[in-house]
């Protein structure tokens, strides 16, 4: 009974701060590894000049020392992105997102850009396993990580479970947010396999639609809990 | 001529029935492809340059820098220096460049020297807006004057409904590409058939020229019919840079901002009644906007408009903010909240339960048996005898309490050609230049066809998307599902007899005595003199017959495929706690004739729909103007508010279908359902309260602003 705004406001801060990634992260070690395109995440904040608490203040310092003040660039660089199981390679500028680079640049359009700012749930890819929101990653802090869309869960031509669950119970109309909580569904019943449907409604608070499809939403995630996992923990 | 007349409910196979939308798998696999994710070889990405300002001049615009960037290929503006802009977000420059984030570079590197004028962005309170508010001129019936000095009870109220957005999750937009005097158009579009037309008078191309293509798109509400500036400048652009394709969507601040919004509508309101709650009288000051061409008056009294004795004065307040376009049933949920409300409120000072009081004025509408069997139905539904109680009543913080809203709406078929073409082999195609906005039209067209040619959907390829396709009316005013079915049942029907004509020498028996039965053409009543559908096809020899049909709007009524007129009631139940002021939705019922329903599944999935809309309309949604600065406060998802999975309690939805308004034909649903819920919901408030919160949304500060002017135990 506290909510003084539509309630996914509250679980999307949460989200963020649990799930997205940010820039300025501190949790480095996995990062500056080089990986497989030779390229380390580091280096390449280094020559494109951004200064983050990532780089620390010694090579801003250094930055200032040889460039006078730290300036934005917007070259691209190619980095290798590991998206349903397979390595691809991608020219990218240090703000393009993981959403950009997914529909710009890579043609993987099932990810949506809605509000393009960490609120709606369209973007929703699933990165190392957890859910996020592809508009509020930056595409070079996904390098190194198993990416996987919307596309990568089921081979064309096939429906994945809680894609099969949507259909039947008609949770879509214009569709366009319909990936987003195929994926924040498939993420959900993940960690909760046998969910009540207050948790249905909580854990899936963060996918906002316009048509109004959450009536069939809720049926189909229940039904999805049933054959997706087979109500595992039941 | 065949038999046009939809077969009797009972003996309808297909249509009627519960079917799962056909484009359903391919949206939740992620692999439809909608306008904004087409990415065809050699694609410009685009950004545009919006005004920062409400109301300004612009002396110059220097392109120099931005046409610098590394990328930028072109940029056109919209306007000339000397242009004056009305609002913010007005569009000023579009840039095209091979990737989006040079184009957004060069969009912060234009200049403008602008000379910033007065602005108005308000129009809650009319004494401030002016000479921005322009009297509509003064519409009486009756001697209201008389009635009211002979009424026994008066009540007076204000009540408002702010401006909302339609906030397409698919922003406005398109891709597009103008090579020597080809254009290819894939614009997010509720409008297939007529944006050829629109193009070509603002490209100057012949429409003949233009292909359109729209397969899905990601909502319109009313939006998305024309081809919009953007259309018409990323085409120039494509032009000037050898035919590559441009691709333009609205970024979500300016798709909040300027691509459309739903009209404001506030009221004074006076009603006159006998004690036994005959309205005798009703007067109204009302003012709306809906940007700078201001706003026109809701149809009020709604619904109930037969209210003898009537006075309505109305002003259009003209406000330096983008610019409304139709938003589901335009004027209608402003009209029923603006009603449902005032009603209501008479209710409470009557001291009657206000089911009583619409049961009681239900021959003040143009339905009357209709509305009270839909009254008493939603009311079964929402047990309201149960949860009913005098406004205010209640102990404790938690108050629950219900109300209702009411809806009527037109709809019947739109102008729609179809065509159905049987090939030799047996496979059959439907064509359409219509569109599916996520309603089920697609489905409902396949399952026409499978009803008039005897055979399962699986056996029927429809096409729409394309103008292509013999020209079908925009889906707009719940009028597509009428003239599609219309168009594609004699399409078919027509398709029919040229086959029976094919087949009729080989049973024996002259063509009109088949049929087409379960895939087979039979003599009729007689399965063993039959052919396979197959079989049947294979007398065409080398040529497909290939029929059109189509529903002319002027005919339909003595057809009787579609007609007009559906009714609605809706009811709400919330829960309040007043020391919060959060409301919280515990139910709601949606009763609801369109006449023929097609496809229940995908129906009830539309009258859903609305419900949740009326939820965000009732209790979250707002466009919230800055005074200072004239911008929008909040044209973004996290504070331009929606409706989540959490909000929208119990929805029951009935679906009035029976022989009755069967017989009548089809008439459509979207926009008849979207009406009645935010009255319901706003006056479930008041019965929680005891008090009127007089404008929606009802959010916390709202709701204890009202329960201040009340005592609470």
């Amino acid at each position: 009974m506290d909510q003084h705004y539509p309630t996914h406001h509250r679980y999307q801060v949460k989200k963020i701060r649990k799930e997205g990634v940010p820039v300025s992260s501190n949790n480095d070690s996995e990062k500056d590894k080089r990986n497989q395109s030779g390229f380390s995440r580091r280096s390449w904040l280094r020559g494109a000049g951004i200064g983050t608490s990532v780089v620390g203040a010694g090579v801003l310092e250094q930055e200032a020392e040889a460039q006078g003040a730290p300036k934005v660039m917007s070259g691209e660089v190619e980095i290798a992105l590991d998206i349903n199981g397979r390595s691809r390679s991608v020219k990218v500028e240090p703000r393009t997102t993981l959403l950009d680079a997914l529909r710009n640049r890579l043609d993987l359009t099932g990810a949506k850009r809605v509000c393009d700012r960490g609120t709606c749930g369209a973007c929703t890819v699933s990165v190392n396993g957890k859910i996020v929101y592809g508009c509020t990653m930056l595409a070079v802090d996904a390098v190194g990580k198993k990416i996987q869309t919307i596309e990568g869960i089921a081979p064309e031509g096939q429906l994945h479970p809680v894609s099969a669950a949507f259909v039947n119970n008609d949770a879509q109309q214009c569709g366009y947010c319909t990936p987003g909580f195929v994926m924040a569904a498939k993420g959900f019943l993940d960690r909760t396999p046998n969910p009540t449907q207050e948790q249905v409604e909580k854990g899936l608070a963060g996918n906002i639609c316009r048509c109004g499809t959450y009536v069939g939403v809720r049926k189909a995630v229940l039904e999805a809990a049933k054959n997706y996992r087979g109500g595992s923990n039941a | 001529m065949p038999d046009y007349r939809w077969p009797d409910m009972a003996k309808r196979k297909v249509m009627g029935q519960r079917i799962s939308r056909l484009d359903g798998p391919v949206k939740s696999a992620g692999r439809a492809k909608y306008p904004s994710d087409m990415n065809p070889q050699g694609l410009l990405q685009s950004a545009l340059l919006t005004s920062p300002h409400a109301h300004a001049k612009i002396r110059s615009i220097n392109l120099d820098a931005a046409k610098a960037i590394p990328g930028v290929v072109a940029i056109n503006t919209f306007v000339q220096p000397g242009a004056e802009v009305q609002w913010a977000g007005a569009e000023i420059a579009i840039v095209a460049a091979n990737t989006e984030e040079a184009a957004r570079d060069a969009v912060r590197a234009i200049k403008i020297d602008w000379e910033v004028l007065p602005h108005v962005v308000k129009e809650e309170n009319l004494a401030k807006a002016g000479t921005r508010a322009k009297a509509a001129g003064e519409q009486v019936t009756g001697d209201p004057e008389k009635a009211f000095s002979e009424a026994d009870v008066k009540i007076e109220g204000e009540y408002g409904i702010p401006v909302i957005t339609h906030c397409c999750l698919e922003p406005h937009g398109n891709v597009i590409s103008w090579k020597g005097d080809k254009v290819d158009f894939w614009p997010s579009t509720q409008a297939v058939s007529t944006s050829a037309t629109q193009l070509a008078t603002l490209i100057g191309v012949p429409a003949t020229q233009i292909s359109v293509t729209c397969d899905y798109m990601g909502g319109g509400f009313g939006s998305k019919f024309p081809p919009d500036s953007w259309g018409a400048e990323s085409a120039k652009i494509s032009k000037g840079a050898n035919g590559r394709p441009v691709k333009v969507f609205l970024d979500r601040a300016t798709e909040l901002t300027i691509a459309g919004v739903r009209p404001s509508h506030f009221a004074k309101i006076k009603i006159g009644a006998k004690s036994d709650g005959s309205i005798t009288a009703w007067q109204s000051d009302s003012w709306s906007t809906g940007g700078f061409g201001g706003g026109g008056m809701a149809p009020i009294p709604y619904v109930f408009v037969n209210i003898p004795n009537r006075r309505n004065n109305h002003a259009a307040v003209s406000l330096n903010a983008g610019p409304q376009r139709a938003w589901r049933a335009p004027n209608h949920p402003q009209a029923a909240f603006l009603t449902c409300s005032a009603l209501t409120d008479l209710a409470q000072k009557l001291n009657m339960d206000p089911l009583a009081l619409m049961q009681k004025n239900a021959g003040l509408t143009l339905r009357a048996a209709t509305y009270t069997d839909q009254l008493a139905k939603a009311a079964e539904l929402m047990e309201w005898k149960s949860k009913y109680h005098t406004p205010g009543e209640g102990k404790g913080t938690i108050r629950r309490g219900v109300g209702i809203g009411v809806a009527t709406w037109g709809g019947a078929g739109h102008a729609s050609k179809a065509k159905c073409i049987i090939h030799p082999d047996g496979s059959v195609e439907v064509e359409l230049g219509s569109q599916d906005l996520g309603t089920g039209n697609r489905t409902c067209i396949s399952m026409v066809a499978a009803e008039s040619l005897g055979l399962p959907m699986s056996a029927i390829k429809v096409k729409i998307g394309s103008n292509d396709y013999p020209a079908s009316g925009p889906s707009g005013g719940s009028t597509t599902i009428g003239g599609v079915s219309t168009s594609t049942r004699k399409a078919s029907l027509n398709a029919l007899e040229k086959l029976f004509e094919k087949v009729a020498p080989s049973l024996g028996v002259p063509p009109d005595q088949l049929e087409a039965v379960d895939s087979r053409i039979q003599v009729k009543g007689n399965p063993n003199k039959a052919l396979s559908w197959k079989q049947a096809a294979q007398k065409l020899g080398p040529s497909k017959i290939e029929e059109m049909g189509e529903n002319v709007p002027a005919q339909a009524a003595r057809e009787g495929l579609n007609t007009l007129g559906a009714s609605g009631v809706q009811m709400a139940e919330v829960e309040i706690d007043t020391e919060t002021g959060i409301v919280k939705m515990r139910k709601m019922v949606a009763v609801q004739d369109c006449g023929l329903v097609v496809n229940p599944k995908t129906a009830e999935s539309q009258v859903f729909g609305a419900c949740i809309m009326s939820i965000c309309s009732a209790l979250f949604e707002e466009r919230v103007m800055d005074a200072v600065t004239g911008r929008v406060l909040n044209p973004d998802m996290e504070f331009y508010k929606l409706a989540g999975l959490p909000d929208i309690g119990e929805i029951v939805v009935h679906m009035d279908i029976q022989e009755v308004h069967d017989k009548r034909g089809i008439i459509g649903l979207g926009e008849p359902c979207a009406i009645g819920g935010i009255a319901a919901i706003a006056n479930a408030v008041h019965n929680a309260l005891g008090v009127r919160v007089p404008m929606v949304p009802a959010t916390a500060d709202r709701v204890l602003n009202a329960i201040g002017t009340k005592r609470y135990a």
